[in-house]
């Protein structure tokens, strides 16, 4: 017996919106990531100049000194879509929650020697509010870009913080067994100790930055750029040969995610840098200016992560970080 | 404040997924009206509703996690108290 | 060492708070300017309690799942030519309403929300903010999606966003999304999340979406329902917030009784387009605007007025106004869409018999006495080949840009409702006394107001005839005009065979 599947065949009358024909032609359907972030964001004929900033409209070019002919020049290489993107988090996320059940129900954190369970005390539950910082930060560059684009890939990038945030913070509770101690002296050494003070002083000065896209360089590419391969994985490498590969269990979403996250900011590196010798001597300078005072700011924490090592450890990612960036045509 | 009370509801899609949901309103709020509307089901009731996991759970046949409520959700009407056990509808 | 069992409450909390802190290298004035200068007093950020308590793990894990289903309905939608499902494809000329005019809205409170989800002090408060702006992101998103299939079939549908920010009409929804995004955080919340979300948004997809069922349109069913998942969650906030800021200070009430007064009437003359969408657009309608009235506003939004009474507030100013005006707004704008047809982005048409009998019973007072006369005046006129459409361009309401035709249903329901005020040595023109108490609160913000006709007669919009005008809205000819004959209705005729013909013929 032969099964026939027939579908009725009717001709479209075209096979994209408007704007997409206008931008990738009219043979073929759009992409479901075209569709989504492409031209959303309304550009002109705006009603009313905002209360608090008479200056620009509810959507503006000019809030950031960079200039693009056209803002839909940077595509995310994920194309990432909502839908795309929380079912790719949501994959993650259920190994993470795995991996946390597994920890939790093996007891594993009771083999950790004490010495490396203090070093993430120290070390890695203050990031939660590095990581706050940066959900903020995020949100902010989603509040101010331009493009449907941006905003979209700001706000993804925003949650993400959000939600590693909170996977710190589920770390710093297993290790205590859901008691706030770690949590508490974390927040103590955040706001107090001489060694992250560097660090809190330049996040809270990214808090009031006037311009969208240097906030996007400091946070972005050079935080990042440094803390990720920083602690997130040289780090958590001597942890795990100190007997702590626990701890990498736990932070495997964040591991991944910065190898993710690394492609999007390289491609915007890239495209806004070739717009124009402007936009790169900008990006340049900015990169130039955060990367001395980030560094400088982390080399305490270093220091404390990998002792004599460490400021060796952060000149290593330092050149890491600007050789990858020039690699996308920053020079600094 | 008149002794009236106002009529709280819940709206859920008309699917399988909201059957036990559904049922379980029912048994814990006998004086509910649940009414079938195209693609939705809308329960209503005087000042007070309440879906209970346990009772869906029963219904269900397997551990029922409050918060999956939301996936079928239409839409509400009160001020929401939701715990683990509970999801709970009321005016004051 | 056994662990300590976290209840979920404690367990959010400790997901969701003490992560921020005081800042101390910057003033937090600095860090967060935008959240003082309305007068809203917040005495303690703490206080702010969410009603759900979604951490990023299950907003991930739910969300997720809700989108794969989604996306199923979507793609075997688009496989099994679901369109063709259709009650007739003159419904369509809702969802070409629907796009153009509301998933815009999605994409401003989406950065509306961010824009709170940074701005806000409490990290409590701040979250919430941001599981709503990126749900607002997804609804825009899905919005697009699913219409992408009927835009491959029909006229209309091609340039959403594009006509967004210039037709005549979208200026409805544009101006009261900027409206919103225009105002501070504490006023745009009390503006979407309260006034919008939780009075009035139940009355857009509630029943619009049931509509969507009732006439065969199983992918708008599917995004309206799933986006609604996310509705309840806003709504809640909405109702939260409010009760946040009465509860935080006493003189917070003044401030948002007017938010309250003045948004609500802005979102309720934006309801006027789903009023004329639900009674005339749809097919088959299963529920009238003034019956969704009557249990979305009267009766719910009675009861919510009366819970939050403790607090001082009142239900919003010329709410019994609206309630008069409910037996007449969709047959008002209705009859502008016909008369300005060859202007609209979507088709128009004449209700039939058998909807015009509808109408009868749904509208006893109303519509045989006011309207039916009128629908049956233009489809002789039609059928004798005398219709014209209407020349010239309509006046609009300074405020909420709605062409004047709504009328002194209190008094004098063939009366149309007409109000003026001076500012400036200029004479400002009004549709209610709603919009006029608007401009006068704040006329520096409406002056600014950028009014389609108006800029028309400036020779902004592509040039001074209609040809140019439509070109400058990127509306393609066969977009417009009645929709027997359209090119929509000939393919729909192809489908279904000539011999069944359509309600409308």
């Amino acid at each position: 017996m032969s099964i026939e599947i027939s579908a009725k065949s009717i001709t479209p009358v075209r096979l994209a919106y408007g704007n997409l024909e206008r931008r990738f032609g009219d043979k073929k359907p759009a992409s479901r990531y075209q569709e989504a972030v492409y031209d959303i964001q309304p550009t002109t004929n705006f009603q009313y100049r905002p209360l608090w900033d008479k200056n620009h409209d509810i959507y503006d070019v000019s809030k950031t000194a960079i200039v693009m002919e056209d803002w839909y020049s940077f595509a995310d290489p994920r194309q990432y879509y909502y839908g795309s993107y929380t079912i790719a988090r949501a994959k993650q996320q259920e190994v993470a929650e795995h991996n946390f059940a597994f920890v939790d129900k093996r007891d594993l954190f009771d083999a950790v020697p004490e010495a490396v369970k203090q070093a993430v005390r120290n070390i890695l539950i203050p990031l939660r509010h590095v990581e706050w910082a940066a959900n903020m930060n995020n949100c902010q560059i989603t509040d101010e870009c331009y493009g449907s684009n941006f905003s979209s890939v700001g706000m993804f990038n925003a949650m993400d913080r959000l939600g590693m945030a909170q996977y710190v913070t589920r770390i710093g509770l297993l290790l205590d067994g859901n008691e706030e101690a770690t949590l508490d002296a974390a927040k103590q050494a955040w706001m107090e100790a001489p060694q992250w003070q560097g660090l809190r002083h330049a996040i809270e000065d990214m808090f009031v930055l006037d311009d969208w896209f240097e906030l996007m360089v400091a946070q972005n590419f050079v935080l990042d750029g440094l803390i990720f391969p920083l602690l997130y994985d040289r780090f958590e490498k001597k942890l795990t040969q100190e007997g702590g590969s626990t701890i990498a269990m736990l932070t495997e979403f964040m591991d991944d995610w910065y190898k993710e996250t690394v492609r999007w900011t390289n491609a915007l590196a890239k495209v806004t840098a070739k717009e124009s010798a402007e936009n790169q001597a900008l990006l340049s300078g900015w990169v130039a200016k955060w990367t001395d005072r980030l560094s400088v700011a982390l080399e305490p924490i270093a220091i404390e992560a990998f002792g004599d090592d460490g400021a060796n450890e952060l000149v290593e990612v330092k050149a890491e970080l600007l050789d990858r960036l020039a690699k996308q045509g920053v020079t600094v | 404040m008149s002794n009236k009370k106002n009529t709280v509801f819940l709206i859920l899609q008309d699917n399988e997924d909201a059957r036990p949901i559904i049922e379980a309103v029912e048994q814990d709020n006998p004086d509910a009206n649940i009414q079938y509307q195209p693609g939705m089901v809308r329960m209503e009731a005087a000042g007070r509703l309440l879906v209970n996991r346990v009772t869906v759970e029963e219904n269900l046949g397997r551990e029922w996690d409050v918060q999956e409520l939301h996936l079928n959700l239409i839409s509400l009407a009160g001020n929401i108290d939701e715990d683990e056990d509970k999801f709970e509808i009321s005016w004051h | 060492m056994p662990a300590k069992k976290l209840n979920l409450r404690k367990r959010y909390e400790l997901l969701t708070r003490g992560m921020g802190w005081e800042t101390t290298y910057q003033k937090m004035d600095d860090v967060f300017p935008y959240d003082s200068f309305e007068g809203i007093k917040i005495t303690d950020w703490d206080k702010w309690e969410d009603p759900f308590r979604l951490t990023m793990d299950s907003y991930w894990k739910f969300q997720a799942e809700k989108e794969k289903k989604l996306y199923a309905v979507i793609d075997s939608f688009a496989q099994n030519n679901g369109q063709t499902n259709l009650a007739c494809a003159s419904y369509l000329s809702a969802i070409k309403l629907f796009i153009t005019g509301v998933t815009p809205l999605e994409y401003g409170a989406h950065r509306g929300f961010a824009h709170l989800g940074r701005h806000f002090r409490g990290d409590g408060a701040r979250i919430a903010c941001q599981m709503q702006a990126i749900d607002e992101l997804r609804h825009a998103q899905t919005q697009v999606h699913t219409i992408s299939h009927y835009n491959k079939h029909f006229s209309g549908l091609h340039d959403p966003f594009h006509q967004f920010d210039r037709v005549w009409y979208l200026s409805v929804p544009k101006s009261f999304v900027e409206d919103a995004m225009s105002s501070g955080p504490f006023e745009f919340i009390t503006s979407i999340s309260f006034a919008f979300e939780y009075v009035l948004t139940n009355l857009l997809f509630v029943p619009f979406m049931s509509g969507a069922a009732y006439n065969g349109d199983m992918a708008t069913v599917t995004f309206g329902f799933s986006a609604q998942s996310d509705e309840s969650r806003h709504m809640t906030l909405g109702l939260e917030i409010i009760k946040f800021m009465l509860e935080q200070h006493e003189d917070n009430l003044p401030i948002i009784q007017r938010w309250m007064d003045k948004h609500f009437w802005r979102a309720y003359r934006l309801l006027a387009l789903v009023a004329a969408m639900q009674d005339y657009m749809l097919t088959n309608s299963p529920m009238s605007w003034k019956e969704a009235w009557d249990v979305y506003f009267v009766e719910n939004g009675g009861a919510l007025f009366e819970d939050l009474s403790r607090y001082g507030l009142k239900m919003p100013k010329y709410h019994e106004l609206a309630t008069a005006e409910s037996d007449h707004i969709s047959h008002q704008v209705w009859s502008v869409f016909c008369s300005l047809g060859n202007a609209t982005g979507f088709h128009t048409f004449l209700p039939t018999e058998e909807k015009m009998d509808w109408l009868s019973e749904k509208y006893p007072d109303t519509f045989d006495k006011y309207y039916r006369p009128r629908f049956e005046y233009w489809a002789e006129q039609k059928k004798a080949g005398t219709f014209e459409y209407q020349k010239g361009l309509p006046q609009l309401c300074q405020v909420c840009q709605i062409p004047m035709v709504f009328t002194e249903v209190q008094t004098d329901p063939m009366q149309i409702s007409y109000r003026v005020t001076e500012h400036g040595g200029d004479k400002y023109h009004f549709c209610s006394d709603g919009c006029k108490d608007i401009f006068e609160f704040e006329p520096e913000k409406y002056v600014q107001a950028w009014l389609p006709v108006h800029q028309i007669y400036q020779g902004n919009c592509g040039g001074p005839t209609l040809p140019e005008v439509l070109d400058w809205y990127k509306f393609k000819p066969e977009d417009s005009g009645d929709y027997i004959g359209s090119k929509d209705y000939q393919r729909w005729q192809e489908w279904k065979g000539a011999d069944k013909k359509v309600k409308q013929a």
